[in-house]
């Protein structure tokens, strides 16, 4: 009886892929501190649990000064407006970033490239800088969310130029259209949709961010949970959780509505 | 002669909806700006203080490269070990979710929504909580780190799960295989190579979220961000910048191209 033949492995390739690996682990988890518990870690996760399980309702409104529902409408305006500044700026990188729209391959390669420097810059970086610049605050969150997002944003952006179908332009260009007219009524009817889509994506994305900005002084409700943190106050940050929580779930699902809306 | 009748043109189609759109957007918009203190003027006012912090960038501290290398190292071991934590834990929540492994939907409804719950919680949060409870230090990075990849890994993993070829999974129980055999024969070496793959990308998302990570104390090169800052050396924070990126981009490109072997 003939049997087929069990495939035949690589051994050397798989040794050397398993021995790194190996070596990997070996070495990652020979540099962990197992004796790094605290003896008050237990007690504390307790506390932290009995915190979140009865949270600090009263903490959700305050007559004056900060309180849960403003800090939530914060965050919410430092990503609405962070992700408005980058869908704007993120536009001329993803045209430059395309290789349909550029001739010259140079070009598109610097622009990828800009892009995923700009990706790589991570927001929270960027925001301790412009707290440098414009001092702490919303203002400082908004504009780092703005500069960040541009990154993420141009690379979709640009992507999405590259997929359009490249007979309207021409037949634009063969009625005797200049290059803005072609761009404005045979490229952006084409993109408009996926541009907004991603907009929205990348707000879902933000609004996350924006959520923990505060905690280096960027505004938003991450300064009250850090100071709540800080003061072990555990019930105030049950409840800052549960707020943070409610509002992404809540724009996800609003967001994630719109999106399929438009495309 | 009959009066030539007014050929029927298509009207065009209202603008009111695109007019209340662009309405509502500008009111969200201005609204946010107004709630974040965000105005041009400041922009200007703060545009200087960025120029001269970009100048003092220059020429980057080559010299400080030999005091953060080991906090490097430690932020790519958190990752690695942070991340075989989350994928370890993602496999059986991700087969849990999967409403083609399990059917009752008992099962998979609540697994998936405190999956769900769970990826709406920022990492540096986590790791925030973390430092609460064990102390200052690699090890609540680890495990925030862990967490967040079990969100990620367990949600790509099950979409991957339930978008699996039906064939093997009916001849599997058809010769009357029982649920851990048909899980093993049937389900893992379709999604494997993609587990495999989710797993890589979570490992660069993670080595972007360890290098922040030390801003709450949570470990990793991200301490040296509060130090460095703090005394105004930032030729030495765009060392620390630079480092990072070169070490992100490394890890990026070859993990890259692992991906694309598996697929």
């Amino acid at each position: 009886m003939i049997r087929p033949q069990k495939p035949k492995k690589k051994i050397g390739l798989y040794i050397l892929i398993y021995g790194s690996l190996l070596l990997l682990y070996v070495w990652a988890f020979s540099g962990v501190p197992m004796d790094g518990f605290k003896d008050t870690a237990g007690q504390i996760s307790k506390a932290i649990f009995s915190g979140i399980f009865s949270p600090d309702w009263d903490y959700v409104y305050l007559p004056d000064g900060e309180d849960l529902l403003r800090g939530l409408l914060d965050t919410l305006a430092i990503a609405v407006l962070g992700t408005f500044i980058s869908a704007i700026l993120c536009i001329p990188f993803a045209f430059w970033a395309s290789k349909n729209m550029n001739r010259a391959r140079f070009t598109t390669g610097t622009g990828k490239f800009m892009l995923s420097f700009i990706r790589t810059f991570p927001e929270l970086v960027m925001a301790l800088l412009f707290i440098k610049a414009v001092g702490p605050g919303s203002f400082a969150g908004v504009l780092a969310l703005g500069l960040h997002s541009i990154g993420m944003l141009g690379k979709l952006f640009s992507e999405e130029v590259e997929a359009i179908d490249p007979g309207p332009s021409e037949a634009l260009a063969a009625t005797g259209a200049n290059r803005i007219q072609t761009l404005r009524l045979a490229v952006l009817p084409q993109v408009l949709p996926g541009f907004i889509s991603y907009t929205l994506y990348r707000f879902e994305i933000n609004l996350r961010s924006a959520s923990i900005l505060g905690i280096i002084g960027a505004g938003g409700i991450g300064t009250p949970l850090i100071f709540a943190m800080q003061s072990r106050d555990w019930e105030r940050v049950g409840i800052i959780l549960l707020g943070i929580i409610v509002m992404v779930v809540l724009v996800d699902m609003i967001s994630g509505f719109l999106r399929k809306r438009v495309v | 002669m009959s009066q030539l009748a007014e050929p029927l043109r298509p009207t065009p189609p209202r603008k009111l909806k695109l007019y209340f759109t662009i309405f509502l957007l500008a009111l969200f918009l201005f609204a946010s700006a107004y709630q974040t203190d965000s105005t041009f003027s400041e922009l200007f006012t703060g545009l200087p203080n960025m120029t001269g912090l970009l100048v003092d960038m220059v020429p980057p501290n080559w010299a400080y490269l030999d005091n953060i290398t080991p906090a490097m190292f430690e932020t790519i071991r958190m990752a690695v070990v942070g991340t075989t934590i989350g994928a370890v834990l993602a496999i059986p929540i991700a087969l849990l979710s999967a409403s083609n492994v399990f059917q009752s939907s008992w099962i998979w409804y609540p697994v998936r929504f405190v999956l769900n719950l769970v990826r709406t919680i920022p990492e540096l949060l986590l790791a925030a909580i973390f430092v609460a409870i064990f102390g200052l230090g690699p090890l609540p990075g680890i495990f925030a780190l862990g967490i967040f990849s079990v969100g990620i890994i367990a949600k790509l993993t099950y979409e991957a799960i339930e978008s699996i070829d039906k064939g093997p999974l009916e001849s599997m129980t058809a010769v009357g295989a029982n649920k851990l055999q048909w899980i093993r024969c049937a389900v893992v070496p379709q999604v494997s190579a993609h587990f495999i793959t989710y797993v890589l990308y979570t490992f660069e998302v993670n080595i972007r979220a360890a290098a922040i990570l030390g801003l709450v104390g949570a470990g990793g090169i991200g301490l040296y961000y509060d130090r460095t800052l703090g005394f105004l050396e930032y030729d030495k924070v765009s060392t620390i910048i630079l480092f990072t990126l070169v070490v992100v981009l490394i890890i990026d490109y070859f993990s890259g191209k692992l991906r694309e072997k598996l697929l």
